[in-house]
């Protein structure tokens, strides 16, 4: 009953069905929501989306202004400047551009301008690689973003107009960072549906009710605060971004109702009554951790996924309620912390969250898919053996666990 | 003015209200202060034009020095703003500002 009327939402509002990669997918998502002004630079794998931003640009069908900067530090200030003015804005980036925009994000999140970028991770230099993890995001994850990590290339349109819905929500007035797998995504061709304009545009009508710059009211923006001023305005931005989580809860529902789909700050496969649960994000290690949670219940293993959509603010709530009753969970990060206790990023996450809501089990930390090293299915599969091992023993690794390493 | 918390600020640090500069009391970053002599002031102006804050008070107040010179106008600091970084009493043609360490609260 429920999935009828949601497939008869669909009917009505899907313009076409086309064959994208997660950077066609996000060019056409930006081209819907009518930004005003483009700032960027190319980077591999990044490139794609501006590349078809300036055809809709030059073909007139998209009227924005485009401004081809000459670096990424750039790209993020021309829409800094754009934003404050009161414009819709887009940029996009990955690794060493978005390491070149670093002290721009800060920027852009405490002057709390609702900029919205997309990021196909990528593994950082040095060595020079140009293939896709999320070291880059990773970096960036203290700088006060609004972050989501999609997993399909329709994920990534779908979250690019829900982004400047929150972004420009009057409780929140922040930006916004959608990631995804850097080629893996970002190069390779899904389906995806496209929404007619019409009902886009209706769930994000321009919201100019913030402060802007405006010669008919001036005001100052950027300003230096004195050590008697900075730590309020500081933890302003910081409480919008934990008070953020309320309104991205919202902005889902709201989604899921017009468009017919079923977005949550957290997916959960099979984890009902999963002894072993796999935490990770994006495409490759989601979908890969999916098939293996598959072929692991086949043969009698009780495994289940748990994908992190929502990365920050970190749902935690959501997540442990996600794993509570399950006897171990890994988590598998795409990216490292080098020198941390555990060098995966987001098993700090999990295990803070965990720690803070007093639940106390055995969770592995687990590295893979840099640069790309493929993952396989079975490289999952095993993981869930390795679970089912630990819990039987009780014993299991105290240091991250380094998958696809040769040694 | 301090006791404003986080919920009373504009987000963003952003300034709403223009011209509010003078809000802000400068005078307290001061480690000297500028005293004018006002019988040996000569009321150049010259202080008046240098004053980077600024924080020297054009005043219409007429003044009759000792040796009996009357002025119709009498320029004095104002406290609130100067920083005291003395640039009035080094431009002083006539020597008439004298730098002051400020002691004591």
């Amino acid at each position: 009953m429920m999935e009828a009327k949601m497939l008869g939402i669909r009917e009505e509002i899907v313009k076409e069905r086309l064959g994208l990669t997660s950077n066609y997918a996000a060019a056409y998502a930006v081209k819907t929501v009518d930004v005003d002004v483009i700032a960027a630079y190319p980077i591999t794998p990044q490139t794609t989306i501006i590349e078809k931003l300036a055809e809709f640009v030059a073909n007139g069908e998209l009227d924005a202004e485009y401004i081809p900067v000459e670096s990424e530090h750039s790209a993020l200030s021309a829409v800094v400047g754009a934003s404050a003015a009161g414009a819709r804005v887009f940029t996009a980036t990955a690794a060493q551009g978005l390491e070149f925009m670093h002290e721009v994000l800060h920027i852009t999140s405490g002057l709390r301008l609702p900029v919205v970028m997309a990021v196909p991770g990528r593994a950082l230099s040095a060595p020079i690689s140009i293939h896709g993890d999320y070291q880059d995001i990773m970096n960036a994850r203290d700088a006060g973003w609004i972050m989501i990590i999609a997993s399909s290339a329709q994920e990534v349109y779908d979250s690019i107009i829900m982004a400047y819905r929150i972004a420009e929500d009057q409780r929140v007035l922040l930006p916004v960072m959608v990631s995804y797998d850097g080629f893996l995504m970002s190069h390779t061709t899904e389906p995806v549906e496209l929404y007619h304009e019409e009902y886009v545009r209706k769930f994000t009508p321009r919201n100019l009710s913030r402060y802007r710059l405006d010669p008919r009211k001036p005001i100052t923006v950027g300003v230096i605060a004195s050590p008697d001023w900075y730590y309020e305005i500081k933890y302003q931005a910081v409480h919008a971004l934990r008070e953020s989580k309320q309104v991205i809860k919202e902005v889902h529902e709201e989604f899921n109702k017009a468009f017919g789909t079923n977005y949550d700050l957290v997916e959960k496969y099979m984890v009902d009554d999963a002894d072993y649960v796999l935490i990770t994000y994006g495409g490759a290690s989601s979908g890969n951790a999916k098939e293996a949670a598959r072929r692991a219940r086949e043969r009698g293993l009780r495994a289940g996924v748990v994908r992190i959509r929502l990365f920050r603010p970190f749902p935690a709530d959501e997540l442990v309620n996600a794993v509570k009753d399950a006897k171990i969970v890994a988590v598998v990060d795409r990216a490292l912390t080098p020198g941390d206790v555990y060098e995966g990023p987001v098993f700090s996450d999990v295990v803070s969250a965990l720690y803070s809501r007093n639940i106390e089990k055995p969770v592995i930390s687990v590295v893979h898919g840099i640069s790309q090293r493929t993952m396989l299915a079975d490289d999952f599969y095993n993981l869930y053996k390795m679970l089912d091992e630990y819990a039987k023993t009780g014993v299991y690794p105290r240091s991250t666990v380094f998958l696809g390493l040769r040694s | 003015m301090m006791r404003l918390t986080w919920r009373d600020l504009p987000i963003g640090g952003f300034v709403i209200e223009p011209g509010n500069a003078r809000n802000n009391l400068t005078g307290t970053w001061r480690t000297e202060r500028p005293v004018i002599d006002q019988d040996a002031c000569i009321r150049c102006r010259i202080c008046w034009m240098y004053c980077p804050e600024p924080a020297i008070l054009e005043l219409n107040k007429p003044y009759t020095t000792r040796g009996g010179k009357k002025y119709d106008m009498t320029y004095e600091i104002d406290y609130d703003h100067c920083k005291g970084c003395g640039i009035c009493a080094h431009e002083c043609p006539v020597k008439a500002i004298k730098m002051i360490p400020e002691v004591g609260g």
